[in-house]
């Protein structure tokens, strides 16, 4: 059971602003989810290995070479608010 | 109740960066003093829709590193997103390791007031940085360079009971990194970060105290100076019949001490799961393997080796192995010259000194070890005299010529050739006619030295000294 306060713990830790009614809503939806999953997580898995990923293809991984492909300017064109080259946000201290 | 009824109980979870040239997710550059934002791109700023692609050498370091520390390195391991929201984390999440690190289960050894301690590593696990904040009143500025440089967190076990412990274990696994070449250990730069798990609990207890954690100390010094300043800040809380509330410190170097930066209230919940973006990292026995075989010789074997092959002493053998880079020179002296104490001598008197005055590394020396072998020799074959070879030294440090070439300008070859000794002590005795006389008389003693100092004088310093000595004693009898 996914209860209303669970609900709006979860919003608080995603920063989300929901409602009383999207809670109640949210609250009913969430618990079918995850009954469907109490009900699956009764099936016998022992000696399975659990699963992190379907796709078990070969790793790809990058060489360590350096590509600088974009200037400060253009990372930072899109940001709301800026200085200079940094991005500018709402003061956290 | 006194302070002695507690004990202090320590874990360091050490950031090591790993100094590989491109970020761990992305192909930016990891340059320390790039401009603002210049070492970024749509992946390191989490832009939606871009992938993260793993760094094949941010592995190999981890590994690397991992093997060095004698820790099990997994074949398999998975990366986890660990999610919070601060600005300098660009995606909500940070790409860590969470269940399945890459690393498990090391020790790492070291002797602290001559008693050796050993602590155990209880995981390496590779993660992203985030970018670096900049406070201002009103606002914040982030600059994300450092968004995504691959780091290595070493969590140690809760091993160490004292500030001193505590200083030393980071110095070992800087010292390890470095003889690795995995990271520079740059703790100004930040390369190398100490977080420190602090609690007391008094002694007839089991169970551990709240703990407390100190971030920002960017020095060994203030590792053990912040550890201090808060066993006796714990104490006294205790003692006063409060309680230690859990919470991250900062440590103030300006006022000698820690503040609280924030309070955990509700136990961070970071929700962790496994990183859809990536294919968990599999590794090769084989490549494990070979890794393993490629390890350089790491510092405290070196020190057992130097003091076996060479006989040194402990604190020589700790004083030419501080470095990797200072034992391959002393290394290369000792072999240049065959007079493993000599080059033991001369690099930690002569030479470290003028490294510290001129502010230089070892290896921007341009004085060369097979040049000091050659001075070496060049005494121990009697070519020149112990303190003439200071001055060639002198010389070899300012022009970086070879001391031969040196001795053979000035003219400094040590004059060897009785003859032309006996001709100088006559000299001296001659010119010092009186003085000869109250020596054979015993009117005054001590008068020996003179001779041979005036001697070494006249010769400027060339003359053998011992068959100066041997000349003189002759001459004094007759």
């Amino acid at each position: 059971m996914i209860d209303k306060k669970t609900i709006q713990n979860i919003a608080k830790l995603a920063r989300l602003k929901i409602s009383e009614v999207e809670a109640d809503d949210y609250s009913q939806q969430l618990t079918q989810v995850m009954d469907y999953f109490e009900r699956i997580s009764k099936i016998d898995t022992s000696g399975v290995e659990p699963l992190v990923t379907p796709a078990e293809i070969e790793v790809h991984w990058r060489e360590d070479v350096v590509e600088q492909e974009h200037t400060a300017e253009d990372m930072v064109a899109n940001a709301p608010a800026r200085a200079g080259n940094l991005f500018k946000v709402p003061p956290v201290v | 109740m006194s302070s002695n009824d507690f004990e202090a109980v320590i874990g360091i979870e050490i950031h090591v960066q790993l100094n590989t040239k491109s970020k761990i997710f992305s192909s930016d550059s990891t340059t320390f003093d790039s401009g603002d934002n210049e070492n970024t791109s749509p992946v390191s700023v989490g832009m939606p829709g871009t992938l993260p692609v793993l760094n094949k050498k941010a592995v190999e370091f981890a590994v690397k590193t991992g093997l060095a520390l004698g820790c099990n390195v997994s074949q398999k391991s998975v990366f986890a997103r660990k999610n919070y929201f601060y600005p300098d984390l660009p995606k909500g999440y940070q790409i860590s390791q969470h269940d399945k690190p890459i690393c498990e289960g090391g020790s790492v050894s070291f002797v602290v007031d001559g008693v050796k301690k050993t602590v155990s590593i209880t995981r390496a696990h590779m993660e992203e940085d985030a970018g670096k904040s900049l406070h201002h009143g009103d606002c914040t500025l982030i600059n994300y360079n450092r968004a995504g440089i691959p780091l290595l967190e070493v969590v140690s076990g809760p091993d160490m009971h004292s500030p001193a412990e505590a200083a030393q274990y980071c110095r070992t696994v800087r010292q390890i990194v470095r003889y690795l070449e995995v990271c520079d250990g740059n703790m100004e730069e930040g390369s190398l970060r100490c977080d420190c798990n602090v609690s007391v609990k008094r002694k007839n207890e089991s169970t551990l105290g709240t703990k407390v954690e100190i971030k920002n100390v960017n020095s060994f010094r203030f590792v053990e100076k912040a550890i201090e300043y808060e066993i006796e800040r714990q104490i006294e809380v205790l003692e006063r019949g409060e309680s230690i509330i859990q919470e991250t410190r900062l440590w103030d170097p300006d006022k000698n001490r820690t503040f609280t930066m924030r309070v955990k209230e509700d136990a961070q919940d970071y929700r962790y799961f496994p990183e859809p973006d990536l294919l968990p990292v599999t590794i090769t026995q084989e490549s494990i393997d070979k890794i393993r075989q490629h390890l350089p010789e790491l510092p405290a074997n070196r020190r057992e080796r130097f003091k076996s092959d060479f006989g040194l002493s402990d604190h020589d053998a700790d004083l030419l192995t501080s470095e990797r880079e200072i034992a391959d020179y002393f290394e290369e002296t000792a072999s240049a010259c065959k007079n493993a104490k000599a080059a033991a001598n001369w690099i930690m008197s002569e030479l470290l000194r003028e490294l510290n005055q001129g502010s230089k590394q070892i290896q921007e020396s341009s004085l060369k070890p097979s040049d000091l072998g050659a001075l070496i020799r060049l005494i121990d074959e009697g070519t020149i005299s112990g303190k003439i070879a200071k001055t060639v030294f002198q010389e070899m440090w300012v022009t970086g010529k070879s001391p031969q070439e040196i001795v053979k300008e000035k003219g400094l070859v040590q004059i060897t050739d009785p003859q032309v000794i006996e001709a100088l002590v006559e000299q001296v005795l001659n010119e010092n006619s009186q003085q000869v006389a109250a020596h054979k008389s015993g009117a005054k003693k001590n008068l020996f030295g003179y001779f041979v100092g005036a001697v070494m004088k006249a010769s400027k310093g060339q003359a053998n000294p011992d068959l100066v000595n041997k000349i003189i004693q002759e001459k004094l009898k007759s």
